[in-house]
């Protein structure tokens, strides 16, 4: 095996343009085998066009994208062999029950039917539908769709697995279900997962690894701690104070502040970088000037400033 | 071709478990078998009195013949089998387009061209199957009315016409799949694909008639004139494969028939021996519909192939 062999899923400057619109501009990814890797941006970021290339669905308009040392362009099948795919908002024959729907799945992947019913009835299991399984899915709420989605994809055992919003549009406790899901399959199962998000905290519980794509780049990459240090320069903690009429006279009393180093003002809202947690005096400072402070808190989630900051920029 | 035959399996037990399906079926085998009683009740009168040659096909007109009200089974035919194929076709990409299944589908181990394939070919079996139990069901039923077994030609004529039938049909169908996959909603696919049915069923005719008086106008002094138009006539009404249809049905279940212009010249009909043609010349003489027929439905076939594999996977 040579040493792209070992990189799970590879791209190189992978690119897609529609007229116009760059969707995806030179993509560099590698993921590992056995990595939860995280792609997070906003919609319409170029996530999808970016899974479909690697899928060898979409043709790329220039660059690679390898998959296990297969070429998604070149050898589809190879790749679709042992990649899964959850697509976002997926889909199944409504009249079907999800027995049949997933021994279609099997149909397609060639595997023989007494075993693909073995598997089918393991899978579905596993995701807490057996009870479910010859009811037809156009009674299935979203939340046990996107787990038939998950089940579906295993039938044909991936070594890879690529989810499209996993957790889009489902309850709480669905998401918590699937996110249990998907972490098995890694742990337990070995299986590469690459999953897309919008849904921040969801993505930050469970990955190894995060990239951030805005407008088709990838901005950042890498583990949360280290996008954490690497963005917010060093600057652990983030405060946000909610002030009435903050103006510039305050922004720049409240960067006197020791321990204070940026302060950005978003909506009325200021947020301050700070090397260390220095509630107290910023409050003082701010009634100091005679405005009306109406909260002031310490932000808890890191990826939410890193992701924010890039939207901004973008 | 990996997963064609696995996506041929789908659709054809989709096709067969859909009402769509069971709705068409119950239709065109309860026409045919009243057309088939009535023309039944009709040959019973008519035949002791028949001067159409020792060996009448009696069992052909069965299906051509259309007594009373009713019309003849293969007009039936020729009128319900574009709403068959409509039926079965009209949703069959932009369906999965809409269910968000094709993605999904087409991320297992398949060439993209399988889906078609298997979709176009899984229609065509289920549309041969149709006609063929129907037509079963409607022999063996004119055989117990009349009472007069089939010839050996008659059956073939008979295979001839289903074979004729099924690619009428199939016609359809592939319009169908075709303006599925050009239009993304069902419903603008559905009443495009009925558009052209009642333009090519009503309007073909009348258009044809039209067009031909403008551009070969009739000389009250030249009886040429009149032949030359209703050639034209034909010629434009062919483009429809209602009219391409009705022509080989005619001439192939009808061995008495020579030709499929309404007029003929009196001097070309010196010399015609009386009696029926052969097997092979009435094939002969609509060999061109029925090449025009497959044409049609394999051009159909070819556009929604070509734009099916060019589509972009996200809706």
């Amino acid at each position: 095996m040579d040493e792209r062999a070992q990189m799970a899923i590879e791209t190189v400057d992978l690119t897609k343009r529609y007229g116009e619109l760059t969707a995806v501009n030179k993509l560099n990814l590698s993921i590992a085998e056995g990595e939860i890797f995280g792609l997070l941006g906003p919609n319409g970021a170029g996530k999808t066009t970016a899974i479909l290339m690697l899928l060898g669905l979409t043709e790329p308009t220039s660059g690679k994208a390898r998959v296990r040392g297969h070429d998604s362009t070149r050898e589809p099948l190879a790749v679709k062999r042992i990649v899964g795919y959850l697509p976002d908002n997926v889909g199944f024959y409504e009249d079907l029950t999800a027995v049949e729907n997933m021994l279609y799945t099997a149909d397609l992947n060639a595997i023989p039917k007494k075993e693909a019913l073995k598997r089918i009835h393991d899978l579905l299991g596993r995701v807490g539908l057996a009870d479910v399984a010859d009811k037809e899915v156009g009674k299935y709420s979203r939340g046990m769709r996107q787990r038939l989605g998950i089940a579906d994809v295993l039938v044909k055992q991936p070594k890879i697995v690529i989810l499209d919003e996993p957790t889009l549009g489902i309850d709480p406790d669905g998401v918590k279900q699937m996110l249990e899901i998907i972490v098995q399959l890694s742990h337990d199962d070995k299986i590469t997962v690459l999953l897309s998000s919008h849904l921040l905290h969801q993505v930050q519980q469970i990955c190894n690894r995060v990239g951030i794509f805005v407008e088709g780049r990838m901005v950042a990459e890498g583990s949360i701690e280290m996008l954490g240090l690497q963005i917010l320069g060093g600057d652990p903690i983030v405060v946000e104070a909610e002030v009435s009429g903050a103006d510039d006279a305050l922004i720049g009393a409240l960067k006197k502040v020791p321990g204070v180093s940026e302060v950005d003002s978003l909506d009325g809202t200021l947020i301050l970088h700070c090397f260390k947690d220095v509630r107290g005096e910023i409050a003082k400072c701010i009634v100091g000037t005679g405005k009306s402070l109406s909260s002031l808190r310490l932000r808890g989630h890191v990826l939410e400033e890193i992701y924010l900051r890039y939207f901004q920029e973008a | 071709m990996p997963g064609l035959l696995a996506v041929f399996r789908k659709e054809m037990a989709d096709n067969f478990a859909s009402k769509r399906f069971l709705i068409m079926f119950a239709l065109i085998l309860l026409a045919g078998m009243s057309a088939t009683y009535t023309a039944a009740q009709a040959i019973r009168t008519a035949v002791p009195t028949s001067s159409s040659g020792s060996t009448p096909f009696v069992f052909l007109l069965l299906f051509t013949v259309s007594a009373g009200m009713l019309p003849s089974f293969t007009s039936f035919v020729s009128f319900l089998g574009p709403l068959v194929g409509l039926s079965m076709g009209f949703d069959a990409i932009n369906g999965e387009y809409a269910r968000g299944t094709l993605s999904r589908i087409l991320s297992h181990p398949i060439f993209r061209d399988s889906v078609i394939n298997g979709k176009f070919l899984a229609r065509v079996g289920t549309i041969a199957i149709m006609l063929v139990s129907i037509s079963l069901v409607l022999a063996g039923l004119g055989l117990r009315l009349i009472g007069v077994p089939p010839s050996a030609e008659e059956i073939l004529r008979l295979l001839f016409y289903l074979i004729i039938a099924v690619v009428y049909v199939a016609f359809w169908m592939s319009l169908a799949i075709l303006f599925s996959i050009l239009f993304r909603q069902a419903a603008t696919s559905a009443l495009a694909g009925i558009a052209v049915w009642i333009f090519c069923t009503f309007f073909m005719s009348m258009i044809a008639g039209t067009t031909a008086q403008a551009l070969v106008p009739v000389d009250q002094q030249n009886p040429q004139t009149v032949i030359a138009q209703v050639d034209a006539s034909m010629a434009i009404s062919r483009l429809s494969p209602v009219t391409l249809y009705q022509e080989a049905t005619g001439i192939i279940l009808d061995p008495s028939a020579r030709t499929l212009s309404p007029l003929v010249m009196q001097s070309e009909q010196i010399g015609m021996v009386p009696g029926s043609l052969k097997l092979g010349q009435s094939l002969l003489l609509v060999w061109p519909q029925m090449v025009g027929l497959v044409t049609m439905t394999m051009i159909c076939f070819a556009i929604s192939y070509a734009r099916f594999m060019r589509q972009e996977i996200r809706a």
